[in-house]
């Protein structure tokens, strides 16, 4: 079988498990930037609670397998009553995981702004909401976004884990293929390259592009 | 089904994952050994001067980065007996785990190399010592220290990806785990010790990585506070 005949028959089905691959990394970005935010300012508070509770947070999931936590959420989860669909749970490890990455950037991007802005936020009377929403946080976007980037497209990465809890994406069908067809080299060679052609020439001109506009916003210019 | 955590199933399963967990520290172990030397190729073939090389060594570096180690591990392990290189499930988790994240630690060794002020190597130059000679005595010694911390990141973040080993069959910590939920279809105790396993061991290895980190940037006179 030549490769074209190969994708001729099985390209239809990894472009939907790509569209799944997708799916999921979309909904996991979302919610790791969510939760970055808020633990990365929570990280920062002075109330102690506050602060260990993202500190707990961020050291348990950082410390633990992102596989081990993919299960647990799959399969242990069900044992406390709480049965999530494969795709949920697989978002939601990824989005606690890399939120708590996520997080840690966020606060160092919290610190790298210069202290004369808080001071001067202050002295003009600013509430304190007022001046993280108006003040710090648009300036933290060109400072946390090149890491930022490097963790989104490790996050592409890691959605091929969702498949082993049946998330049908392009590893699982990529997967499937072989045990069908037993032609290794073709179908996870074709997953391959899909993944290295979403993170090379979408993903990161997209995240590169988000830079751009982040720096130009607080009059970074930047080539 | 029995809900609830059950103390007695948990004991009961704790000498065998005990035994697997030393398979997944050896396992880390070794890749990461294959990694750091893996990692000086890359290096070399970045810092190379033929531009070709330096080109085809990016892409391969490139590659590798942006595609799931999941699947490089399905790759070698169902592809290589294609070409009839029949290899354990052992041999191949630890070349690509060897060949992943050699990448990533080429970029460390990279940032350490470049984190050497170039007035060294004009002071060198200038004393009219030999590339080797500079190399050896006066840039190795001075990136060593900033390439710690980063080679510390990627042996706390090897073992945290050495489970994705049990999907292709090597016996370490996760897949006794697997094994030993699906024989008694109880996943809660098996998947929990590992995870308390895995922070037990990897959270101390972060702290003592970023004691290290202090140390190097104390020592290299950049104290932040």
């Amino acid at each position: 079988m030549t490769y074209f005949e190969f994708l001729n028959e099985h390209g239809v089905t990894l472009l939907l498990g790509t569209v799944t691959t997708i799916k999921v990394l979309v909904c996991s970005m979302m919610l790791y930037v969510i939760i970055s935010m808020i633990f990365g300012l929570m990280r920062l508070s002075k109330n102690l609670l506050i602060q260990g509770v993202a500190t707990v947070y961020i050291e348990f999931f950082r410390g633990t397998s992102l596989l081990v936590q993919l299960f647990w959420a799959y399969y242990v989860l069900p044992f406390f009553g709480i049965s999530l669909e494969a795709f949920t749970a697989g978002v939601v490890a990824l989005g606690l995981n890399f939120g708590a990455y996520g997080a840690e950037i966020v606060r160092a991007g919290i610190l790298a702004v210069p202290r004369g802005q808080w001071e001067a936020a202050h002295a003009l009377n600013f509430t304190p909401a007022k001046r993280i929403k108006r003040i710090i946080i648009p300036q933290i976007f060109p400072i946390i976004l090149p890491p930022a980037a490097n963790l989104t497209v490790e996050l592409l990465k890691a959605t091929a884990l969702v498949a082993l809890v049946t998330v049908v994406d392009l590893t699982f069908e990529a997967k499937q293929i072989n045990s069908i067809t037993w032609l290794s080299a073709q179908c996870f060679g074709t997953a391959l390259l899909i993944y290295y052609i979403m993170a090379r020439f979408a993903l990161v001109p997209f995240l590169r592009w988000l830079e751009l506009l982040a720096a130009r916003k607080v009059g970074k210019e930047k080539i | 089904m029995e809900m609830g955590w059950r103390w007695g199933f948990a004991i009961e399963i704790l000498p065998k994952m005990a035994l697997a967990t030393f398979n997944t520290i050896l396992a880390a172990g070794v890749g990461y050994a294959i990694a750091l030397v893996v990692g000086l190729f890359f290096l070399l073939g970045q810092r190379t001067p033929s531009k070709i090389i330096n080109w085809i060594n990016r892409e391969i570096v490139e590659f590798i980065r942006s595609t799931p180690l999941l699947i490089q591990l399905f790759f070698v392990y169902f592809v290589l007996p294609q070409f009839g290189i029949t290899l354990s499930a052992w041999v191949c988790g630890m070349i690509t785990i060897g060949l992943h994240f050699g990448t990533y630690l080429s970029e460390v060794y990279r940032g350490a190399l470049e984190g050497v002020s170039k007035t060294q190597w004009e002071a060198c130059r200038a004393l009219n010592f030999s590339t080797l000679y500079t190399y050896r005595r006066i840039v190795l010694p001075q990136a060593f220290p900033i390439a710690i911390p980063g080679m510390g990141n990627y042996l706390v973040g090897i073992f945290k990806d050495t489970p994705l080993l049990s999907t292709i069959g090597v016996a370490e910590l996760f897949h006794a785990a697997t094994a030993v939920g699906g024989y008694n279809y109880r996943y809660l105790e098996p998947y929990t010790i590992v995870g308390v396993i895995f922070l037990t061991l990897s959270i101390p290895a972060a702290m003592w990585v970023r004691k290290l980190e202090k140390d190097v940037n104390k020592a290299q006179g950049k104290i932040k506070k």
